[in-house]
């Protein structure tokens, strides 16, 4: 009894199948209006608000029998959210699932952009908590839907600016909010603004999915997302001014680890499949084994 | 800074800057104004006085785009030439207050951001039109803060840490940064105490008359139209029932209701 017969007691994917219907047409919506966020009548899903219901109803309307499935909660393949996504789609779906970069057809991602360069013939789904960059500027929903029709987006600068008045340079270093073919402004999700050039211009389709807020937005491949910035302060892809101490890389986004409670720490890559693989090709940090 | 238009310009303006027609709204079966037109040209100051209840801040609604009136016209002589702003779209409409317009509103909480710094208050207009340069944005909100005798050390406090007359002179400050041509006033002196409407007064007579601005300014406070107003309306149940020079209307006022109300402030 696998998921999909008659007899199984759940639907291909847990969802019925006009709720997929649905979905895909806001996602299709979201395609064709890159940056812009589709209402969808989101569902419960057998998981609270906040671990990822918007992308789980993405995924299950993505997935088809032959895709392979690959979770990732910040960058991690190994983590609670990461593990109970992957068993939720095995479990529903009987598909074939994955920790590899390269393999997966759909990768979930939980606030990462997987170090490994993506392709065309794969999906980027993200999990949104809070869709509306504008949210914390101006918290009426009608008038940020107004100023997003009218490309009223000063607002927006006017958070930089407090940034920088306040801490002397902009200090925003996740969710920073991105223009999407220059037309609407868009939440990243909370990725780390180390990932913000890896939006723009990437082969895979991205979608984004946000459960509570009931909203989808999405970037075709090869759109051109651009952070903003002043010209005075230009934007800055940061992280930690290290090198991973498990594979030596040099220009992946790490992880701080705190070893003891005497200072000791140590840097690793968030990215756990990249990491796994450099090891594995023989790289080695200042603090890892040999392979 | 660009800068301001002053009174020596070329003078004799062939149209007027606003032109109203007509405007009527009523709520319900109220009435809110009626049949209310005027013509307001180039660098003149019109004061709208009448009594709580007598129409005064729903006509400003009208006029500044927040209300949508229900009878006449309000053409305004923009870049592109007069238009009717109650018909334009509104992304022409929200141009025009983001540029050319400004509205400083009685209490200053409703017209600033209290979450936000003194000169990202003042800066958030220049940005919305599309200032990019942080340096730029910065020395320009501190003039202005300048201008408004706000303390340089104090530009990066929230308004929520001012005085209620520092936030009206910071609300004007924000408004006026951008050079708007007309500005609407709600009551801008309400609420503060005499000493600080007084300098607040002086500050924007300063303002209005180096800048060449025409403004509309609705209070119920005479000494205010006295002192800024070239021009005077006086309403009473909606509608216009007098208008003249300033000067005029207050010393020899002729409909009974307007000597009503001359006649009932009280002289210290």
């Amino acid at each position: 009894m696998s998921p999909g017969d008659s007899d199984s007691p759940y639907n291909f994917a847990y969802l019925d199948e006009d709720t997929k219907r649905m979905i895909r047409r806001a996602i299709l919506k979201g395609v064709a209006v890159p940056g812009y966020q589709v209402p969808f009548a989101s569902r419960e899903m057998p998981m609270p608000y906040g671990w990822g219901t918007g992308g789980v109803q993405v995924t299950a309307a993505c997935l088809v029998p032959e895709d392979r499935l690959k979770v990732i909660d910040q960058g991690a393949d190994d983590t609670t959210n990461a593990v109970s996504i992957r068993k939720f789609f095995e479990r529903t779906a009987g598909i074939a699932t994955t920790e590899t970069t390269t393999e997966a057809s759909l990768i979930q991602t939980r606030h990462r952009i997987p170090e490994t360069p993506l392709t065309e013939d794969q999906i980027l789904v993200y999990q949104v908590p809070i869709p509306e960059p504008l949210r914390f500027l101006e918290p009426r929903e009608t008038e940020t839907r107004k100023m997003h029709a009218l490309e009223d987006y000063g607002l927006m600068h006017v958070k930089l600016y407090e940034d920088i008045a306040r801490h002397g340079a902009i200090a925003t270093s996740y969710a920073y909010p991105v223009r999407v073919g220059d037309r609407y402004v868009m939440d990243p999700s909370p990725i780390p603004k180390f990932d913000n050039p890896k939006l723009s211009d990437n082969a895979a389709l991205q979608l984004f999915g946000a459960g509570r807020e009931q909203r989808i937005y999405a970037l075709p491949p090869y759109t051109k997302v651009v952070s903003l910035d002043f010209e005075d302060h230009p934007f800055q892809a940061t992280k930690a001014e290290h090198d991973c101490d498990l594979c030596g890389a040099s220009d992946s986004y790490l992880d701080e680890v705190i070893l003891d409670d005497r200072g000791g720490r140590m840097f690793v890559c968030s990215d756990t499949d990249f990491c796994t693989r450099r090891r594995a090709a023989g790289h080695v940090g200042c603090l890892g084994e040999p392979a | 800074m660009s800068p301001a238009r002053n009174l020596a310009e070329p003078a004799a303006p062939a149209r007027p800057l606003l032109s109203v027609a007509g405007l009527g709204k009523s709520y319900g079966g109220r009435i809110g104004c009626a049949d209310v037109s005027f013509d307001l040209w180039p660098g003149e100051v019109l004061g709208i006085v009448g009594e709580s209840g007598s129409g005064k801040s729903t006509l400003l609604g009208c006029l500044a785009g927040q209300l949508a009136p229900d009878r006449g016209q309000v053409i305004f002589d923009t870049a592109e030439g007069p238009q009717d702003t109650l018909t334009m779209s509104e992304p022409q409409r929200r141009r025009l207050m983001r540029g050319d317009w400004a509205f400083v509103h009685q209490n200053p909480r409703d017209g600033l951001r209290m979450g936000v710094s003194a000169s990202g208050n003042v800066g958030e207009r220049l940005m919305a039109v599309g200032a990019r340069h942080y340096g730029d944005i910065r020395a320009e909100a501190a003039d202005w803060l300048g201008r408004v005798e706000i303390a340089a050390d104090r530009i990066d406090d929230r308004p929520r840490q001012f005085s209620g007359g520092m936030q009206q002179r910071l609300q004007i400050a924000r408004n006026l940064v951008t050079n708007p041509r007309l500005v609407f006033m709600d009551e801008p002196t309400g609420g503060l105490d005499v000493s600080v409407q007084a300098r607040l007064l002086d500050l924007l007579r300063g303002l209005v008359r180096q800048m060449g601005l025409s403004a509309i300014i609705v209070t119920h406070d005479l000494a205010v139209v006295r002192l800024l107003a070239d021009r005077l309306m006086v309403m009473k149940d909606g509608r216009v029932i007098e208008q003249g020079l300033t000067d005029q209307v207050l010393d020899d006022p002729q409909a009974a209701y307007t000597q009503l109300l001359v006649s009932s402030v009280l002289q210290v």
